[in-house]
């Protein structure tokens, strides 16, 4: 594998996560547990699908071959998605949906805040702007954990399952391939080690916190990076991509 | 004042060239750095902040009540009228008729009320109705488009939508808090709306069955919304008056997109045009309907026009709307589907066919296409949701418990 389709790839990524966790998470809109959460969740899910086109239009220009971000997130199967499992993982109840992002936001912030220093100065300048966004992020969602962790009997043992739930998605985050190895050494990538001690203190402060136990070391899943996914994102692919397959020559 | 007044941010895809046309409101930003407390929940919106809004241009009013997220704060709710009426005194007849003129006179020399300001019973109660309604519709409309919200043929017509949503979540916030300025709690509001009991726009009763649907609301219902809202700007009641003035500011922007989304559609293929008139056959009568019944007909007119809460009647709001929606309908090559409408010289309006009341009181009552769903997910949301604004509830007391200093 080349560099540049080292990049292409690993704009996917980057623009995959979060395509597919802004569009899990429009499907709270309407039904959130209170008005200020329909407010909060629209904002991360704005946050995150404008994030989305940022990579993804990068991703089309270095792939040279005249597909857009729109494209690029409408018009792309299963096999060619690169986003890691948990993003498209069920909203369940709302704790459900709050420990994923928590988990997420835990990882996604650091790894914002490394691409800062991207050699790419595309990357760098999407990533400036995303990182302080994350930041928002990863402070709203540790926040609910605490909240609903440190609540009520019933939300303290429903998150605690969610968590527990969730935990074999987050090995993935940070298993390094030949594409992260192929931009490392350039200085394009992020070092996902560093990320991955950030993320382990972040979480173990959070969790303490939060009255929660970390789950312990296990099996973890993986293959949404090289686009092995779960069946959910066929429904959510099937949901999002529907109108412009329906009508392929339509500008909307 | 003016530090917490939240202002909008024009959003910006980062990597375009194509500029957002929206009106996201990111509150967030603007004062994510100068936070005033902690008992926020999300890191966008602030019961305070609301507060400035609702109460701006009036710091010497001590509010005695919490408006908003009253459940974030860990302290009890309260479900009753504020201080000042509880403790109104009684007084005679004559005292009374006295107090009203008094408060005729202000309404008559335009001078706003606020809420530390006596007022009668019914005008209380009018507003107490009237914006909850108007905040019931605003929550309750965030499901037609919402149902589009995964669906959207773009990325930046996604990011739209979503913003466009999250503006009419705002707005029931802000309408909900001005509500709470007049006694009423939110959570009782609510729960009336889920009992059945309070009324909301019967325009949402309606589904959305395509994309040209959203255009459609955009452009005919919050355009509607506009016309019936403008005049609220200059409501008698301070607090509503200003809420108003936001929330108009923003459906305009919402009137603005929809009408692109049909524009688009109008220039797209034959399958597009089709979904567009298809959507304007559907909503153009239910449009007209949202101005109300026929000024013969409608109950709280002209009381309400004596106190200022309403300046317009129905039919004069339904006429400009028809003249103002013709012409549009006009630019995209759609036809309305009324084979009476035609332009009147005499009148400088346009002549419109018989609306079919039956329709709008059947809707009302319950029986329009989506009435049951719309409560049920609006009940269900609020039920699955419990447990959550428990747990932020018993967490905001452990946190009052723990801090240092307080009792
Ligand atoms: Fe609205
Ligand atoms: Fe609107």
């Amino acid at each position: 594998m080349n560099q540049h389709q080292a990049l292409y790839e690993y704009l996917l990524r980057l623009g995959d996560n979060a395509l597919i966790l802004g569009q899990r998470l429009t499907e709270w809109i309407g039904h959130a547990p209170a008005l200020e959460e329909e407010l909060g969740s629209a904002n991360v899910a704005l946050d995150l699908i404008g994030q989305a086109r940022g990579w993804l239009a990068y991703a089309g220009t270095v792939e040279g071959a005249g597909r857009d971000e729109d494209t690029l997130a409408l018009q792309r199967d299963i096999l060619d998605f690169r986003n890691v499992l948990l993003v498209e993982q069920p909203n369940g109840h709302y704790g459900d949906t709050i420990a994923r992002q928590y988990l997420f936001d835990a990882f996604h912030y650091p790894l914002l805040e490394a691409l800062h220093g991207s050699s790419d100065q595309h990357i760098a300048a999407i990533a400036a702007k995303s990182c302080k966004e994350a930041g928002y992020h990863r402070r709203r969602s540790a926040e609910w954990m605490i909240r609903l962790g440190d609540g009520t009997t019933e939300s303290h043992t429903k998150l605690q399952r969610s968590v527990d739930t969730l935990w074999p998605y987050t090995g993935e985050l940070f298993t390094t391939d030949e594409i992260d190895r192929a931009l490392q050494s350039s200085g394009v990538a992020a070092d996902l080690t560093a990320v991955q001690q950030a993320w382990d203190e972040e979480v173990a402060r959070t969790l303490k916190t939060a009255t929660l136990q970390r789950p312990a070391a296990g099996w973890m899943q993986s293959g949404g990076k090289q686009g092995r996914h779960s069946e959910q994102l066929g429904y959510i692919l099937a949901e999002m991509q529907f109108l412009p397959r329906a009508y392929p020559d339509a500008h909307w | 004042m003016a530090a917490c007044e939240p202002t909008r941010t024009y959003l910006r895809c980062v990597s375009a060239n194509r500029p957002l046309l929206s009106f996201v409101s990111v509150i967030r930003s603007d004062f994510a750095n100068a936070r005033p407390n902690t008992d926020l929940m999300t890191h966008n919106i602030d019961v305070s902040l609301i507060n400035c809004i609702i109460f701006r241009g009036e710091p010497s009013a001590v509010i005695p009540r919490i408006a908003g997220p009253s459940f974030m704060t860990g302290k009890t709710l309260m479900h009753t009228q504020p201080a000042h009426t509880e403790v109104e005194p009684r007084c005679s007849a004559e005292a009374l008729a006295e107090r009203e003129q008094a408060f005729q006179a202000k309404i008559d020399a335009d001078i706003k009320i606020e809420p530390k300001d006596w007022m009668p019973q019914a005008y209380r109660q009018s507003l107490v109705r009237q914006i909850s309604q108007h905040a019931h519709s605003e929550i309750v409309g965030m499901l037609p488009e919402g149902n589009w919200l995964t669906r959207a043929p773009s990325l930046r017509r996604k990011l739209i939508l979503l913003a466009k949503v999250q503006d009419e979540a705002g707005h029931g916030l802000y309408l909900y808090s001005a509500a709470e300025t007049l006694g009423a709690s939110r959570e009782a509001l609510i729960e009336a709306l889920h009992a059945g009991q309070a009324k909301y726009s019967s325009i949402f009763n309606y589904p959305t069955l395509t994309w040209a649907d959203v255009g459609a609301i955009g452009w005919l219902v919050d355009g509607a919304a506009l016309i019936n809202q403008i005049p609220l700007c200059r409501c008698s009641y301070g607090p509503y008056a200003r809420a108003m003035r936001r929330i108009c500011k923003e459906e305009s922007f919402h009137q603005r997109q929809g009408y692109e989304i049909m524009l688009t559609l109008c220039r797209g293929t034959a399958a597009q045009k089709r979904m567009a008139q298809d959507a304007l056959n559907r909503w153009w009568w239910p449009s007209l309907m949202m101005f109300g019944p026929p000024d013969a007909e409608s109950s709280h007119t002209q009381q309400s026009m004596r106190w200022k809460i309403k300046r317009h009647t129905n039919d004069a709001l339904r006429q400009k709307f028809i003249d103002q929606s013709v012409s549009q309908a006009d630019y995209l090559g759609l036809t309305p589907p009324d084979p009476e409408l035609k332009w009147n010289e005499q009148t400088g309006h346009y002549d419109f066919g018989t609306i079919d009341w039956s329709e709008f009181w059947r809707v009302l009552k319950g029986e329009g296409p989506c009435n049951r769903e719309r409560i049920e997910a609006r009940r269900r949301a609020y039920d699955e949701g419990r447990w959550v604004r428990e747990a932020a509830l018993v967490f905001g007391a452990k946190q009052t418990r723990r801090a240092p200093g307080t009792d």
